[in-house]
């Protein structure tokens, strides 16, 4: 099969690359860029590990083709932490032991991180709400849910 | 995921003579949109090889307008995008909230209701929203395009009344009165992430207290969503009380065709079809007073 040549944003950066028809943007962020901060889970866009960001719309890389990311501004987890170090939101997964084996931990910060760009102050259901197609088979989620807060009132009055 | 070839077009024109060449040829095609759904399929009940044709790039399928008269929501506009849409959410709150139910965040950030409209499925939950809005589906033919009522769109189970070679644009909703309003509610054991057992989204059109017209349709409790003529009859002409909604809810029932799944028996969807169906009025005749 002829591959295709697709231009794109990658946190912030201009990258190309060569990809099957049917690769799917998750396959192409692993394996032909060397992003595996993303996971795959289920593969069918249900558990939100891999989660990505195209334009500002939070969704599953498993669920797009390579193909659809021409011309597009891709976020991954590896564009959150900043030049200073980790993003608050990372900082505070650590602290409130947010993470147990940590598959899930990578599409949870930037799901986490699309709805305190969106909500800087959402509530607890807003957040229980926002992050129900994120799976975590350890933590039972309120270490999640408590970091999420704990980052979400730290952004909006910096100490 | 099993091997094909993707197009991008960027005119209506090409994504029909795409359609045409391959429908001669006897080459397999899918159009796609957010993909939320054909992906998933893609890599389990349906693994032939075909050539994808993305729609997203048109012009035609990203409009998102309210209008004077007229709304139109392309078939690329994802879920998420109409959410953001205050006056689309409030001149249609059920079919915004029908739209919202429907998967994650991530999955709203791609999903049409277009999509849910092709995908077809019995208990896809704007289905129901969209034929209580009275929505018209707008369809690209090889000869222009042709209007089609939303409750005619849906033929089966998985299947649709797009002919070979035709794509859906987009739907089209009349801009509603103040005096008419509409709601969805469905049934899930879980809250999120669900399928619905059963869904009921309407329409009611009020003249002071009165109602003067109303669409009510079923999801989940057949193989298509229905609308359901006689619960609309038992409402036009009352205040909307609870004996004229005990009516509709009746009404409901006796339409609904259930089956019996995991989710729920026939006797339990088609109870809780009717006390959808009485809910789901009270609160579109209560968006409608302005309460």
């Amino acid at each position: 099969m002829t591959k295709l040549h697709v231009t794109t944003t990658i946190n912030g950066e201009a990258r190309e690359y060569l990809c099957e028809p049917n690769q799917s943007m998750l396959d192409v962020l692993r394996d032909e860029l060397g992003l595996t901060g993303t996971k795959e889970g289920c593969g069918t866009g249900d558990c939100g590990a891999c989660s990505i960001l195209v334009g500002e719309r939070l969704v599953c890389a498993c669920l797009m083709l390579g193909a659809e990311a021409q011309d597009a501004h891709i976020e991954t987890i590896e564009g959150v932490a900043g030049e200073s170090g980790l993003h608050i939101l990372q900082s505070k997964f650590l602290e409130h032991a947010a993470l147990q084996c940590g598959i899930c931990t990578p599409g949870f910060i930037v799901a986490a991180k699309a709805l305190l760009d969106k909500h800087p102050n959402p509530d607890e259901t807003t957040i229980r709400y926002w992050l129900a197609g994120n799976l975590c088979r350890c933590t039972g989620y309120d270490k999640i849910v408590r970091a999420v807060q704990d980052a979400a009132a730290e952004m909006s009055h910096p100490a | 995921m099993t091997a094909f070839a993707y197009a991008a077009p960027t005119s209506v024109s090409d994504v029909l003579t795409l359609l045409d060449d391959h429908s001669r040829s006897g080459e397999p095609t899918q159009i796609l949109a957010g993909g939320t759904d054909v992906m998933v399929q893609m890599r389990s009940v349906n693994r032939e090889p075909r050539t994808i044709i993305d729609i997203k790039r048109l012009e035609e399928t990203n409009r998102l307008e309210v209008g004077a008269e007229d709304i139109y929501i392309g078939s690329a506009i994802p879920s998420a995008q109409m959410q953001e849409h205050a006056e689309l959410k409030a001149l249609y709150p059920g079919l915004l909230e029908a739209a919202d139910l429907i998967g994650s965040t991530q999955v709203q950030g791609r999903a049409t209701v277009c999509g849910n409209l092709c995908n077809a499925s019995p208990a896809g939950d704007s289905i129901p929203a969209l034929i209580a809005a009275g929505a018209v589906c707008d369809i690209a033919t090889a000869s222009g395009s042709r209007e089609l009522a939303v409750e005619d769109f849906v033929t089966g189970v998985g299947q649709n009344a797009l002919a070979t070679g035709e794509f859906l644009l987009g739907v089209k909703l009349r801009r509603p009165q103040a005096s008419t309003k509409d709601a969805y509610l469905r049934f899930t054991p879980r809250t999120e992430m669900d399928i619905a057992v059963a869904g009921v989204g309407v329409s009611v059109s009020l003249d002071g207290a009165e109602c003067v017209a109303a669409r009510v349709a079923i999801g989940a409790v057949a193989k298509t969503a229905l609308l359901v003529g006689e619960a609309a009859e038992a409402l036009i002409g009352t205040v909307l009380d609870e004996a004229s909604l005990q009516q509709a809810g009746e009404a409901c029932q006796a339409a609904a065709q259930p089956i019996s799944d995991k989710r729920g028996s026939a006797a339990y969807r088609r109870k809780v079809v009717g006390v959808l169906c009485r809910r789901a009025l009270a609160v579109a005749r209560d968006r409608a007073l302005g309460q």
